[in-house]
């Protein structure tokens, strides 16, 4: 049976978990010229109220992208971040099955529901990467896809007749999967990262954490971070992104000191200490999943899921989007590309 | 307990997450407010938002105004309530309706609004859209004098030349003047005169089928008031022992928020409290796409009469010509050069001379 996430209506359990939306400082309101002895309120912080509303009506999409030589977890670490099986690998893919001789683009759609709240979730595959004797370019195929996307978005923002919710097959994140080699980046995981992360967010991750002790761990870290940086590699959040100074403090921490997250994924439960906990049984312990003592799991979780994922869709359409949309008008002579709406284009679009 | 923790995955907090956003980014809301003068309009925006928008106004005398034209005033106020900010803009119309000839009056305002909606349109078309500003007028406030037997030619007119262009909220102005019968029958025949010509205001939208009894009842209450009645005030009177905003007179107390007296807390509430994201989407979304829609049918049959890209906008979605367009492009084409041929010869002869 699958591991759904379930609509709760145990509201206290939810508050423990849910973090708090910081609070802002209240500032008393200020009437003008009416006697202030009658201090009315005029209701104006409603509209939140209002917004949250019409966005859980309409439900929220996410589409993450997964890259990295195959056997590194991919999708078990997916299926393990949305506890439900929305991987390649639990749509009948047989472990069998031969490597693909080029990078495939796989794109899986799911709809989770959790606290009211409905998300369109697409997980998009990479078969293929990394995997041949000779991997030159093999980034292209996934450039070429994230592009589509951009591409596909514009000539529908342009049309005349748009639709009032744009369907958003945008890739809001993509995990990369780095080797637990415990020396430093290789060759393909710079290249990769050098041309992908200036059109979507990279966030990049240690897989299979579980082959290196803790020293090992920071020490790999700390190499990971300095190649990034030598290298020029922005990967999210990226530092040129940050708001304000609340974002930049929360970000800076995440950025020297969190990242890159070395996970380990799994879909098995074991009994540890009264509590069933998704781990892996080793003949030396059990190795739970989301214990933060054992591996970083839960970090790339809530920073995933709990804290940035509205962030990250919107660099991606603030940002990403934006510059793939301004160099597209100024190679077109600042013309949109149009496609001319006829009865078989408005069909493929519904 | 457990397994609830396991199940929950987390991404419920995403509406906490997108609030976060925006209420650092604040808000932004453009209310315009039309009809004749001194049908307490002014009065009644100070009310809604506890401001004081008109300290310095003048007022004009009959004589000062039979030349004037209606003139479009904006004012802006930033508010802010329990860390939520707004930043209210007021769209004013004094001159509206009170000239002895109010032909066409309303021109200034639906101009007003078109101009909103192209600066826009060139905005979000435009190559850097970091930074747009959001002008449109999301909501018209349209005062209907309680003197009338119901909706004046000129109400009709104005409702009529704007009702696809902005969300119309009518009032019934001064409605202190009106005891409750005669108020239920001018609303009974506004609603009627509405329906009779055609005229769409801006309709609440349905209620969700999972909201509470309450919440439904109000809304249906909130239907059933339309045309809000209402009275505005910006003095403080002692009523009851209570001090209250209302309109002292000899024979009694009016009290603005008293929901027996006017449908003032009707408006605010749905204009603030619950409709004010409503009146933004549908002005997105309807409003504003019809504008665009119209303008770029307008821009792409100018473009293959005139055979030329002449618009203002640097955005201009091209569609690929069909045979017909062709022809005609090449026609003009060979059109242009014999004309460029003649011209050159006749520049040739005058030179020869």
């Amino acid at each position: 049976p699958h591991a759904g996430p379930v609509e709760s209506k145990n509201e206290a359990a939810m508050s423990e978990l849910v973090p708090e939306p910081r609070q802002k400082p209240v500032v008393p309101m200020k009437p003008v010229g009416i006697n202030t002895s009658l201090l009315g309120y005029i209701g104006i912080d409603t509209i939140i109220e209002q917004m949250r509303k019409k966005t859980m009506k309409t439900g929220f999409d996410f589409n993450i992208m997964v890259v990295g030589q195959s056997g590194l977890g991919k999708s078990t670490l997916v299926n393990t971040l949305f506890k439900s099986q929305v991987s390649r690998k639990s749509s009948g893919w047989n472990r069998e099955e031969k490597i693909p001789k080029t990078v495939e683009i796989k794109a899986i759609g799911h709809v989770i529901e959790e606290g009211g709240v409905k998300m369109k979730l697409t997980v998009i595959d990479t078969p293929g990467f990394g995997d041949q004797i000779n991997n030159e370019n093999c980034w292209e195929p996934i450039e070429k896809y994230i592009n589509e996307q951009y591409e596909k978005f514009l000539k529908e923002e342009v049309n005349i007749a748009r639709k009032k919710r744009i369907p958003d097959t945008r890739v809001h994140c993509c995990l990369y999967f780095i080797s637990p080699t415990g020396h430093s980046l290789r060759p393909l995981d710079l290249e990769f990262m050098k041309h992908l992360s200036k059109v979507v967010n990279i966030i990049p991750v240690i897989a299979k954490a579980d082959t290196m002790t803790l020293e090992e761990k920071t020490e790999f870290k700390q190499r990971v971070r300095k190649e990034l940086e030598v290298n020029g590699i922005e990967f999210y959040p990226q530092k040129e992104f940050d708001e304000d100074l609340e974002d930049k403090t929360e970000n800076d921490k995440i950025r020297q000191e969190s990242m890159p997250f070395a996970v380990v994924g799994s879909d098995k439960e074991y009994q540890v200490n009264g509590k069933r906990v998704l781990g892996r049984k080793t003949p030396w312990g059990i190795i739970e999943v989301e214990n933060l003592n054992h591996c970083e799991f839960a970090l790339l979780r809530d920073f995933v899921i709990r804290t940035h994922l509205q962030d990250l869709k919107e660099v991606t359409h603030n940002i990403h989007y934006e510059t793939y949309r301004a160099k597209r008008l100024n190679d077109n002579g600042g013309l949109p590309p149009m496609t001319v709406e006829t009865e078989e284009n408005h069909e493929s679009n519904l | 307990l457990q397994d609830h923790e396991k199940q929950y995955v987390g991404f419920a907090t995403l509406p906490n997450q997108v609030h976060r956003k925006s209420v650092k980014k604040g808000f932004d809301f453009t209310l315009m407010v039309a009809g004749e003068s001194g049908l307490g309009k002014s009065t009644l925006v100070n009310s809604l938002f506890l401001t004081d928008l008109y300290k310095d106004r003048k007022l004009l005398n009959a004589e000062e105004r039979i030349n004037q034209t209606v003139e479009i005033i904006k004012h802006t106020v930033d508010i802010e309530e329990k860390g939520v900010k707004l930043k209210l803009t007021i769209v004013d119309t004094p001159g509206f309706g009170d000239a002895v000839n109010n032909t066409e009056c309303w021109k200034p305002i639906t101009d007003y609004i078109d101009q909103q909606f192209e600066q826009y349109f060139r905005d979000e078309s435009g190559l850097n859209r970091k930074n747009i500003q959001d002008n449109r007028v999301h909501c018209c406030l349209y005062f209907i004098s309680p003197f009338g037997h119901g909706l004046r030619p000129v109400d009709v007119e104005f409702m009529k030349a704007l009702h696809e262009k902005v969300n119309i909220v009518p009032l019934i102005a001064k409605a202190d003047c009106l005891i409750p019968s005669e108020i239920r029958k001018l609303k009974e025949r506004i609603r009627e005169e509405i329906d009779k010509f055609g005229i769409k205001v801006y309709q609440f939208p349905e209620c969700d089928s999972d909201e509470d009894e309450e919440f439904k009842q109000q809304d249906r209450e909130l239907k059933e008031s339309a045309p809000f009645a209402v009275i505005g005030s910006n003095t403080v009177v002692e009523a009851k022992g209570q001090r209250v905003r209302g309109r002292l007179y000899p024979w009694g107390i009016v009290e603005v928020e008293n929901q027996a007296h006017c449908d003032f807390v009707k408006l605010r509430n749905m204009l603030i409290r619950t409709h004010m994201h409503d009146l933004k989407d549908v002005t997105c979304d309807v409003h504003y796409e019809n504008y665009r829609a119209q303008c770029i049918q307008q821009m792409t049959s100018k473009l293959t009469q005139d055979n030329r890209i002449e618009s203002p906008i640097p955005i201009l979605p091209l569609p690929t010509p069909d045979t017909e367009t062709e022809k005609l492009i090449k026609m003009k084409d060979e059109e242009l050069r014999r004309m460029q041929e003649m011209l050159q010869k006749m520049q040739q002869q005058m030179q020869d001379q």
